[in-house]
């Protein structure tokens, strides 16, 4: 599992960096979507992966004993999503503005206006 | 007093922030509660300050949870000097924009999102948590989208686009160290980190994280490779929030990267050289780019990068001189960051225009505003008594103690080429002759204000600027300070002790 899961969070590094490498708006804000997400698994992965052993005390039990998950990297990536949601959402509405008064949907053809010099 | 009472600051903010939110139209009610919370905040960072400086470091557990398991909040005296430089700096701002901005711009919320902003720069100071300083800083961000877009003018977008990109990236590098942290140790505790991270065996991923630890800040910070962002996006938005961009928002990255790695990524020789190398380049390509700017804001955004690398080569150095220096320079910075941009505001009311073709004639026309506006500029440049040569001798002294001839180099680059491009400045702005006033839609001369905006424009510079002239002819008492912070930072027992409370 851990080897399927650091594939794909070095895949989802990949294809984030490269959208975000493209010209175009709207690739931007995928690839920095797709970052963002592969950030998250990232936290989850290096938090080790435990299967079926949830933190729990048991009835007759005073402590957690043998191997239990970590609460903690859920708490993380919880909040990191929830960040990155409200950043990505202003990034989106910052792109639609800027392409609704640039008109252009290209990086190249943004160009800083030069105050008369 | 209890040690709990160190988060008032950030509470302070967050009321003022709220109770500006319900004046929403009413931008005068806004105005007034922004300046009277930040005499207070102002105020509480002074006494937190003398307290901590007495009493030693004051650490809060979130809902009394013992150290690691926890939230922590930690004081130290770094901690609650930066609280006391980022009141004065934020009242100083507070007020400008309270006389200087016009109620068409205030109804776009701008004191609510400042004073959001505030409260994730002082909540950053705070924190004793890794992953707390993430949530930190993303709230300075939203907060800094929030206010490089104010207005939404098309240049602004532009520059806020490139702003937003490069942000959002550096989060996520920032968030990825944190993983990697969070990987080999198990903890986030900032003083735990610093007990467990020297026991991990594959110290190699400890430097990678540390690496892109540096990376993430770094982007924030704007040193060497990664600061194209800053240049091109400061300079948009209006004079009071490239005011508080220039002097707070790189700096925070600063605070973090000397806190971070004086406690637990310290710099071994590779990581050493790695940061000395990036600080010296920093300086070089910041003074360059400054050096054939035409424009006013312009020039200072690129002043911001080249003197970010004076604070990183007292890193890179890691001596006691040395990081007393950076601390100081860090102090003056932020004070003089903020009051050159205000500075800017000025000139452009006067002017007309930021682009050195179109400004001159302060002194013909204003003779004593020329005098105000030497305190800050000079100070900036580092003349001898005024407060930026006292952190430059310190960081030399270092450089010269570790052997790093190149940094030494560097800083003297850095600081001549500052010589040379605010004295061609003082030459045009104020020595020149007055130039036509170019009179843009919505325009108004500073002649044309009312006495109480003209006060409003002028004491904000001469208060930072009596600051600057403290912290220079101070300069003692500003060493006994900075030498303490260095002396906790290279020995941060202390520091561990108190929060984590072993025996």
């Amino acid at each position: 599992m851990e080897t399927v899961l650091a594939i794909l969070t070095g895949f989802m590094y990949a294809a984030g960096i490269y959208l975000i490498l493209r010209r175009s708006l709207v690739k931007l804000i995928v690839g920095l979507i797709i970052l963002g997400n592969g950030s998250n698994l990232l936290i989850f992965l290096l938090g080790g992966i435990t299967r079926g052993n949830p933190p729990v005390i048991g009835e007759n039990e005073s402590m957690l004993t043998g191997i239990y998950a970590d609460p903690l990297p859920q708490a993380l990536i919880l909040t990191a999503i929830v960040i990155s949601f409200g950043l990505q959402a202003f990034a989106m509405v910052l792109l639609q503005r800027e392409y609704v008064q640039g008109g252009v949907e290209d990086f190249d053809s943004i160009k800083e206006e030069e105050e008369a010099l | 007093m209890t040690d709990n009472l160190l988060i008032l600051p950030v509470i302070i903010q967050l009321v003022i922030a709220v109770i500006s939110l319900f004046f929403w139209s009413r931008t005068n009610y806004q105005r007034l509660s922004s300046i009277v919370g930040n005499v207070i905040f102002l105020a509480v960072s002074f006494i937190l300050f003398f307290y901590v400086k007495e009493n030693g470091i004051m650490v809060s557990q979130g809902g009394n949870w013992p150290a690691p398991f926890g939230i922590t909040f930690v004081l130290d005296l770094f901690s609650a000097s930066m609280l006391v430089i980022t009141g004065l700096s934020g009242l100083a701002v507070s007020i400008f924009t309270a006389g200087s901005m016009s109620r068409r711009r205030a109804l776009f919320v701008f004191f609510p999102i400042y004073h959001f902003l505030l409260l994730g720069i002082s909540g950053s100071f705070i924190a004793g948590d890794l992953f707390n300083l993430y949530v930190w800083f993303e709230l300075i961000i939203i907060a800094s989208f929030g206010l490089i877009t104010l207005g939404g003018g098309r240049r602004q977008l532009e520059g806020a686009l490139k702003y937003v990109t490069l942000n959002l990236v550096a989060s996520t590098l920032f968030l990825t160290s944190i993983a990697f942290v969070y990987g080999l140790t198990g903890s986030l505790n900032l003083a735990d980190l610093a007990v467990k991270i020297p026991e991990v065996e594959n110290q190699d991923l400890v430097s990678i994280a540390a690496l892109l630890f540096f990376v993430g800040l770094g982007i924030k910070t704007a040193v060497f490779p990664m600061y194209f962002w800053l240049p091109a996006s400061y300079h948009t938005p209006m004079s009071a929030i490239s005011a508080i961009f220039g002097g707070l928002l790189t700096k925070v990255g600063v605070y973090a990267l000397i806190r971070v790695f004086s406690l637990f990524f310290l710099p071994d020789s590779y990581i050493g050289t790695v940061i000395s190398a990036i600080a010296a380049l920093t300086l070089i390509m910041g003074a360059m780019g400054a050096f054939i700017q035409k424009d006013v804001r312009k020039v200072f955004s690129w002043l911001i990068v080249c003197h970010i690398g004076f604070m990183i080569a007292g890193l890179g150095i890691f001596s006691t001189v040395a990081l007393a220096g950076a601390v100081l320079y860090l102090f003056h910075d932020i004070i003089i960051k903020t009051n050159i941009f205000m500075v800017s505001g000025l000139l452009y009311r006067i002017n007309g225009a930021h682009t050195f073709k179109f400004i001159g004639g302060l002194y013909e026309h204003y003779p004593k505003l020329s005098f105000l506006i030497a305190i800050p500029l000079f100070s900036l440049i580092g003349i001898p008594p005024l407060s930026g040569f006292w952190p430059k001798i310190l960081l030399i002294e270092g450089g010269i103690q570790g052997f790093d001839y190149f940094i030494v180099a560097a800083i003297l680059l850095g600081s001549f080429v500052t010589l040379v491009t605010i004295g061609k400045l003082w030459v045009t702005a104020v020595w020149s002759e007055q130039k036509q006033v170019k009179y843009v839609k919505h325009f108004i001369h500073f002649k044309q204000l009312s006495k109480a905006q003209r006060i409003a424009y002028v004491f904000p510079i001469a208060f930072l600027s009596v600051v600057s002239l403290f912290f220079g002819f101070g300069a003692f008492w500003m060493l006994d300070i900075a030498n303490r912070i260095a002396e906790e930072l290279i020995n941060p027992e202390l520091y561990i002790q108190s929060i984590l409370q072993f025996q």
